[in-house]
């Protein structure tokens, strides 16, 4: 029975035998030929300095980070600058691992791309499309009138709420100012300016008694000058009483205030006294009526005209000479409106 | 290259020119007399005036006038305010300050190192002092000021010339001193003379009190909260840009030429 | 892992093909390609910090009287805008290093767009078929500049608030519509309605961030369509083939790397270099001003333009028609950005250059474009320097308005010299490369003359 067996075993082999032979040799071939699939990215030969680079830089971007977290949760002086250090240290250290690892670990290859060429074909197939979809249409000239009159419609329906945004058709609004006759003039705290307090040499910043000072008529600047160096405008006569004048304190170029007073020591061989916008140094001469003798403006400081009440205190007695601020176009050189 | 090149030489050659025909030239001859320690202040003082000053200020101190003019020391066409009422406050700030003298009428006096030694400037002070009934030096205590009232007040009457951190600026035909180099007694001083284009401000309108806030707060401009790191003059966005282009955008371009390829032939 | 996580990208968005393809896009490789990177990361962490920012800013008009932690400022009168900017300054945490790390992003973002602009147009990266990159990488500095004016103007400190008085007067300067559109913008006379306020507000976090970002996806779209122009054209390079490193894994850790470096030096720059502090300036009202007022320097130019400009407004029959600030603050402006935006086109009416440009131009090799484009920005840096005339003065003692006249005419002899002479230099730097080639040539010849035939 055995040998039977052993027989039976040995001719099943024999039989399966060039199949055996014929896999294994495949398997040989398969093995010395499949796992080699072409490489997509070159290799590149690195060295261990560099690969220990940048493991080193990023530890240390990790330590620069850390320490950021360190000064945040712990109370230290000039923390802006310690926060900004770590943190900036610790990006720049990143930054570093990444350069040296672009320039020595990651695998540079130069490839070729061609530019791309012209789709003549789909812009021909588009064109055709966009031709003959209409084709059945008899009034494509209404159709289309209809649709740019919809469409404009809309459109200017949905740009009208714009409108709520500002007044703007009403540039009236642009000649108002707080000033009126008889308002008087008070210093930043409210307090009523004296005639008798403004002297020559200085200069007085002045608001309208009541009115709200971040309007752009309110501020005013008050110098005293010499009424025999006055020359002012006709029609002026009396706006400067005892010498004292007030002009707008808004620029009539940029809309700055006009913080600067010059005022010599030594008039007769110093410039004379003149109101300066600190933005584009427009210089204004208070003696003239506010006139323009240097820099950009290109319109007068408008003047106030003041009166000095039965109790000595400054009020104003009417309104601006021009509209006060910076020109618009059609800003006429009356005077504005009070409000 | 060469023509860009050409673009900075161009303006800072033009600037260059700009600076020698504006740079004013030192005065020249200033006079110290022999034998200061045998005088007396105010005789000193008289000396140092008449050899130093009255071409300007008249030999009374009472002011040369330009149309009448007189030829001092140097030529000079001598021309300058009445001295009378200026007393000890004017000569201090003018002689501490280096301020004076000045080699032309009308030239704006700027601070520098002072012509006279401190036993001169004493001797001075006293003599312009006894010309009339001047104010004396005046002595701010600044200690007893409010700052955050001081910067409201600086701002109103002074950050439009001096700029608001007192880095000094512009104002038509003048140039604004910087404050940092101000002392207390120099910017109360100041404040109530008004020298050459600024204004005077009289006690009616910066009483002692607010002058000793303005000069508290001025005080801390000198050092100024620079929590944000380097001040770079604490005048805003022009050293702003300059650091962004010579520091930044140079470092960038840097860092670009680093990781990219530089030009091949 | 990877693979897994690749499979199930793919079978959910099908977007592996299109990865594959990006990752394998071409970078030709110079330097000057990454300054436009620059500006984007720029960009980025301004939208990193900005965010930051939004979360302690109060955009409100609201009066308000301090009583914080910086103690000269104590009792003072201000906005809660100015208030909420001190506060972030001083009392939140690593706020002021966020603060002044975008104010620094912001003017490095905008160097960094011109500097690139410079490089597209020296080198003629602008022509067919890439003339729609160019404008809209104009639009994006010229609308970048308005986000900086915006971001500078909502903190309403006293220099801010001068810069927005003079951009109401620059507004209202606009023949026939001036006073309509400031009032519109501002809801009334300056300093306008409290509306103002969340109006610059949300234009500042919100509407231009997302037209900015829109913008560079179509610049970045429209520059992966056509391609990257390249320099030389050694072969393999041509006007068909480029030839560079792709996104991966070659230019991203490049990129990555420039991100890192721009970070780092705007974070550095905000915890070492302190900009724009505010609680130094004080609170703006409407009658106070400071010497020495200044724009970031993005917009130094206008302010040189607004002090260059003589005193006049065009005046008829008692109406001004057209006022000052219009002739620097707004045509000045729109001369540049219109020449920028005009030139491609002028160019080719000159040219007759209808062809497709793939390949770079060195600057010297289009003698007339490069003499034109020096003059052209020394016009702009002349009227720029002007900004700063002031303190120059302060500086130098140059007189103010000595250098204002000076000005007044170099800006318009100095670009003729420079034209001439760019121009000049460009013709000569080709000689000198053409007589070099000539004698290398020459060399050659006499070489191979020389060596026996025998071989």
């Amino acid at each position: 029975m055995r040998v039977i067996r052993f027989l039976k075993g040995l001719l099943w082999l024999l039989i399966r035998l060039p199949k055996i032979l014929y896999a294994g040799l495949l398997g040989l071939f398969g093995w010395l030929r499949a796992p080699r699939r072409e490489r997509i990215v070159p290799e590149r030969e690195t060295t261990a300095r560099a690969e220990w680079t940048v493991i080193v830089l990023l530890f240390a971007a990790a330590a620069a980070g850390l320490a950021f977290f360190v000064f945040y949760v712990v109370d230290i002086p000039s923390s802006t600058q310690f926060l900004g250090l770590a943190l900036g240290v610790c990006l720049a250290l990143i930054a570093a691992a990444l350069v040296v690892a672009a320039k020595k670990l990651i695998p540079t290859e130069h490839l070729e791309e061609s530019y791309p060429g012209e789709a003549r074909e789909d812009e021909e197939q588009l064109l055709q499309v966009i031709h003959e979809t209409p084709s059945g249409l008899t009034r494509r000239r209404l159709i289309a009138s209809a649709g740019a009159a919809a469409g404009g419609a809309l459109g200017l329906s949905l740009v009208a709420p714009a409108a709520s945004l500002g007044p703007f058709l009403d540039t009236e609004s642009l000649y108002a100012t707080p000033w009126r006759a008889g308002r008087r003039l008070v210093d930043d705290r409210e307090r009523p300016y004296l005639a008798d307090e403004i002297v020559t040499g200085t200069f007085y910043t002045a608001y309208p008694q009541g009115a709200d000072p971040e309007q752009l008529g309110s501020p005013i600047v008050v110098v005293r000058l010499d009424p025999s160096q006055l020359q002012l405008p006709e029609g002026r006569a009396d706006w400067a009483p005892d010498g004292i004048l007030a002009y707008s304190k808004i620029c009539t170029h940029a809309g700055c205030a006009i913080g600067l007073y010059r005022n010599p020591l030594f008039p007769q061989a110093e410039s004379k006294p003149a109101l300066v916008c600190p933005c584009h140094y427009s210089t204004f001469d208070p003696a003239e009526g506010g006139t323009v003798i240097f820099g950009p403006a290109g319109r007068n400081l408008p003047q106030l005209p003041l009166e000095i009440d039965p109790q000595g205190g400054l009020r104003a007695a009417g309104s601006f000479s021009g509209p006060v601020g910076p020109s618009f176009w059609g800003v006429r050189t009356r005077g504005p409106s009070s409000s | 290259m060469r023509a860009r090149k050409l673009l900075i030489t161009v303006p800072a050659l033009a600037m260059l020119a700009f600076a020698i025909v504006a740079y004013a030239q030192p005065p020249s001859g200033i006079v110290h007399p022999p034998n200061q320690e045998s005088k007396t202040p105010l005789e000193l003082g008289s000396e140092l005036f008449a050899a130093n000053c009255a071409s300007c200020h008249g030999i009374d101190g009472r002011g040369v006038s330009p149309s009448i003019p007189v030829h001092g020391a140097g030529d000079i066409e001598g021309a300058g305010p009445d001295l009378t009422s200026a007393g000890a406050q004017a000569a201090d700030f003018y002689l501490r300050t280096g301020r004076m003298p000045i080699s032309h009428p009308g030239e704006e006096p700027e601070r520098q190192r002072p012509f006279f030694s401190e036993r001169e400037i004493g001797a001075l002070t006293r003599y312009v002092a006894s010309l009339g009934q001047g104010p004396p030096i005046p002595q701010p205590q600044p200690s007893s000021g409010n700052v955050s009232r001081g910067m409201e007040l600086f701002t109103e009457h002074c950050a439009g010339c001096h700029q608001i951190v007192g880095e000094g600026g512009y104002v038509t035909n003048a140039r604004v001193p910087v404050l940092q180099h101000a002392s207390a007694t120099q910017i109360a001083e100041a404040v109530r003379i008004g020298p050459y284009l600024m204004p005077s401000f009289p006690h009616s309108q910066i009483n002692d009190r607010q002058l000793n806030s303005i000069i508290a707060y001025i005080e801390t401009t000198k050092h100024p909260d620079d929590r944000g790191g380097l001040g770079i003059g604490h005048i805003g966005p022009v050293p702003e840009g300059i650091v962004a282009w010579l520091v930044a955008a140079i470092v960038l371009v840097g860092v670009c030429v680093l990781i990219g390829e530089r030009a091949r032939a | 892992m990877i693979r897994s996580t690749v499979r199930f990208l793919e079978e959910r968005t099908g977007a592996i093909p299109f990865v594959r393809k990006s990752l394998r896009y071409v970078f030709p490789d110079h330097w000057s390609f990454l300054l436009g990177e620059v500006a984007l990361y720029s960009f980025v962490i301004l939208i990193a910090t900005g965010i930051y920012l939004t979360f302690f800013f109060e955009p409100s008009t609201a009066q308000t009287v301090y009583h914080g932690s910086y103690a000269p400022l104590d009792g003072q009168r201000m906005t809660e805008a100015y208030k909420s900017v001190v506060d972030i300054s001083f009392d939140v945490k690593a706020g002021l290093l966020i603060r002044q790390t975008h104010h620094w992003a912001a003017d490095v973002f905008v160097a960094a767009i011109v500097l690139h602009l410079i490089r597209v147009f020296f080198t003629g990266a602008y022509r067919k078929p890439r003339e729609l990159t160019y404008i809209i990488g104009v639009l994006m500095l010229f609308i970048s500049l308005l986000e900086g004016y915006l971001g500078y103007s909502l903190a309403d400190d006293l220099l801010s608030g001068m810069g927005l008085a003079i951009g109401y007067s620059v507004a209202l300067s606009i023949p026939f519509v001036g006073a309509n559109l400031a009032l519109l913008i501002w809801g009334g006379q300056f300093p306008g309605d409290p509306d103002f306020w969340s109006r610059m507000y949300i234009t500042h976090v919100l509407i231009l961030p997302v037209v900015i970002a829109a913008l560079i996806g179509a610049h970045l779209a429209l520059v992966a369509s056509r391609h990257h122009t390249q320099f030389g054209t050694g072969p393999p390079r041509s006007e068909r083939k480029l030839l560079g490193v792709p996104t991966f894994p070659g230019q991203a850790p490049r990129s990555l790397g420039l991100f890192f470096a721009v970070a780092a030096a705007v974070v550095l720059l905000g915890a070492l270099i302190q900009i724009n502090p505010i609680w130094l300036w004080g609170p703006y009202h409407v009658g106070q001003g400071t010497n020495g007022a200044q724009p970031d320097w993005y917009l130094g130019w206008l302010i040189g333009a607004l002090r260059l400009v003589p005193h006049f407004d065009v005046v008829i029959a008692n109406r001004t028609v057209v006022p000052n600030p219009f002739w620097g603050g707004a045509l000045f402006p729109l001369i540049v950005v219109g020449a920028l935006l005009a030139w491609p086109w002028l160019e080719r009416r000159v040219t007759g250059d209808h062809r497709f440009h793939n390949v770079l131009e060195r600057p010297r090799d289009r003698p007339w474009r490069t003499a034109i484009g020096a003059a052209f920005l020394t016009w702009v840096v002349l009227i720029f320097i002007v900004g700063s005339a002031d303190r120059v003065y302060v500086l130098l003692g140059i007189s103010y308005v000595g250098q204002i006249w000076a000005y007044r005419i170099a800006i318009w002899v100095l670009p003729v010299v420079v034209l001439l002479v760019t121009w000049r230099v460009c013709l000569s730097l080709r000689e000198i490369e053409a007589i070099d080639q000539e004698r290398e040539r020459a060399e050659e010849e006499a070489e191979r003359a020389a060596t026996p035939v025998a071989s």
